[in-house]
């Protein structure tokens, strides 16, 4: 590896005005710090996915192992009801959760921007610190609450005299998980959010003051805009997050076995075909088709807000 | 409301500054939903599990049993939640640590200095990103269970070490805190490369390196699906595992009925305490450090 450095690494630092001796000395210091990061990178990360890639072209038989069967999961997959079905689930989902996380982060954001707001510090806290909470223990403290025999809010309907809303019922369970992703990831966003709006000039601010502009007027006209770029990073990761939730689903089955199925959501799909089913080959193409939905998703996202802006 | 005051503008501690009690109030109403869970955690860990299923769930009841449920939490099945406890810290300080090192050393290469490849590596690892964690973790536990890594520390411990989003954050930081005069200066100096990262870098890093740091220490602590697939020694487990396994038991025991209720709840309580603290007391750095990652997209 490194004879190819020594020779390529010139070339590369042509427009440089050091001197070539120590640009090389350069480059190869530059591959001595990244070293160890790609050597992990290679071994739990590409070389993982490599060996999916192929072993999702195989099928395992009774008699004869393993049957090389090229694109055959794929296209089994392609027509998996199961498998779409549980994509559907994780879309709607993604257009419930999302928008109210990323409302309420950023109105939480600006409303703690503008400096109106007493105790303005603790509440950004408490916003926050459902992020250091494990999802684990988020999915078990909202099942309890939403339980239908002695959670509180069954017990305050109950004392009021209105009817126990099912929440963990076929009709509220996605809310209710959506709830319990809301819960935990604003705060995260909110965090974001108002870490970009600190870092626009202050001055801008003052312009506008002076040429009359309310706060809503400066929310709307300068902040927002400014918080482009944070927002489509929170908006990226949610993609990501919402089309794998697989937490809350897989504990709240505990609770609910008969709504949430073995493919409430395509990751609780695979994870049931690899480790419950044994049928490693079909989960791993499974999921590379999941993988190819979260990337034309998040293309077709950054592709949407980029003509958008040009416009 | 806020429309009326023009002159207010940015200014936080201007002291001319009127507060808005819309604003308060409706912030103060945001945080008691974030809050509600936990409260609800506080006191239903303060009950017996016959008051947990008969007094109200918002409530204290008049008996406090904190202390006896803590006390039979840590002993219920020879003291398996002190050994999920110490799994859970020792997953997550070795892989935070050793992913956090990793992505310092990676984002500063990324960030000064010039070799080919760079652009390609780094995007390559941000891309990465987007690959589900199915993906991953059905071929890594195979391979894992090919070489004897299954159902050992290491299996948890190795993926771990992997924090694109910790690279990420480590080369926007190290391209502003570090001056390419002051690199220029320790080399006339003769330093090494590597003396100059560990004696002058590492320190200018610091807060960044306090950030990745922090974020991974939640997502190893926070980890569930890789534990849950690598792990079948109850001995092994973190204690995010561990408490679902023990609510998988109370459910199949018959929700009401279950003696083990009060010891998921109180278990939840006791794991999520060192987090929060620990993220009251970083606040500093963290803030920081995500601020600097926010600016530069």
């Amino acid at each position: 590896m490194t004879a190819t450095t020594e020779t390529a690494a010139p070339a590369a630092a042509a427009p440089s005005t050091r001197r070539p001796q120590r640009t090389r000395r350069n480059a190869l210091a530059g591959y001595m710090f990244v070293l160890p990061f790609m050597i992990v990178f290679l071994a739990m990360f590409v070389v993982p996915l490599a060996y999916a890639a192929y072993f999702s072209l195989f099928r395992e038989q009774i008699i004869g192992g393993n049957v090389f069967v090229g694109f055959e999961n794929y296209t089994r997959a392609f027509g998996d009801e199961a498998l779409w079905t549980g994509i559907g689930r994780v879309c709607l989902f993604f257009l419930i959760q999302v928008p109210i996380m990323l409302v309420a982060a950023l109105a939480f954001a600006l409303a703690l921007d503008t400096g109106l707001t007493r105790l303005a510090r603790t509440t950004r806290l408490a916003i926050f610190v459902p992020y250091a909470v494990p999802g684990v223990i988020a999915t078990l403290m909202w099942g309890f609450l939403y339980g239908p025999d002695f959670g509180p809010f069954a017990q305050i309907a109950e004392a009021v005299g209105v009817g126990v809303p099912d929440f963990l019922g076929p009709d509220l369970m996605l809310g209710s998980l959506a709830n319990i992703v809301v819960w935990e990831f604003t705060g995260y966003n909110m965090v974001i959010l108002f870490a970009a709006l600190r870092a626009v000039p202050a001055e801008l601010y003052e312009a506008a003051a002076v040429d009359g502009a309310g706060q809503w007027r400066i929310a709307w006209s300068i902040k927002i805009p400014s918080l482009k770029s944070a927002l489509v990073v929170c908006m990226i990761f949610s993609i990501i997050g919402s089309f794998q939730l697989f937490n809350e689903p897989q504990l709240m089955q505990t609770l609910a076995p008969t709504v949430i199925d073995n493919a409430y959501t395509p990751n609780l799909y695979a994870y049931n075909l690899a480790f419950i089913g044994q049928e490693y080959n079909y989960a791993a193409a499974v999921s590379f088709v999941l993988g190819l939905v979260i990337l034309v998703g998040s293309y077709a996202f950054m592709f949407a807000t980029n003509r958008r802006s040009r416009r | 409301m806020t429309a009326t005051m023009p002159t207010t503008a940015r200014a936080p501690r201007r002291a001319k500054t009127k507060r808005s009690n819309i604003l308060t109030i409706a912030m103060i109403a945001a945080a008691a939903y974030f809050l509600l869970p936990l409260f609800w955690l506080v006191v239903a860990s303060s009950k017996t599990s016959a008051d947990l299923f008969s007094t109200f769930g918002l409530w204290f009841s008049g008996d406090f049993h904190l202390f006896e449920n803590i006390r039979l939490t840590l002993t219920h099945d020879d003291g398996v939640f002190l050994r999920w406890l110490w799994n859970t810290l020792l997953y997550a300080v070795a892989a935070a640590g050793g992913g956090a090192l990793l992505a310092a050393l990676a984002g500063y290469g990324f960030a000064k200095y010039r070799f080919k490849g760079n652009r390609t590596m780094f995007m390559v690892v941000l891309g990465a990103v987007m690959v589900p964690t199915t993906a991953l973790a059905i071929p890594t536990y195979l391979v894992f269970s090919q070489i004897g890594l299954a159902d050992t520390p290491w299996a948890i411990i190795l993926p771990s070490l992997v924090n694109p989003f910790g690279l990420f954050l480590m080369r926007v930081y190290a391209e502003s805190a570090v001056p390419d005069s002051l690199l220029e200066a320790a080399r006339i100096d003769g330093a090494s490369e590597l003396r100059i990262f560990f004696q002058v870098v590492l320190r200018l890093l610091a807060p960044g390196f306090a950030t990745v740091l922090l974020f991974a220490l939640v997502h190893t602590w926070n980890n569930y699906f890789l534990p849950l697939i690598m792990l079948n020694d109850p001995e092994l487990y973190p204690i995010t595992v561990g408490l679902a396994r023990w609510q998988g038991q109370a459910a199949a025991a018959g929700g009401a009925s279950g003696d083990l209720v009060p010891l998921v709840v109180t278990g939840s309580l006791l794991s999520i305490i060192p987090l929060v603290i620990a993220f009251l007391f970083l606040q500093r750095y963290w803030q920081s450090g995500l601020v600097s990652g926010a600016v530069k997209q």
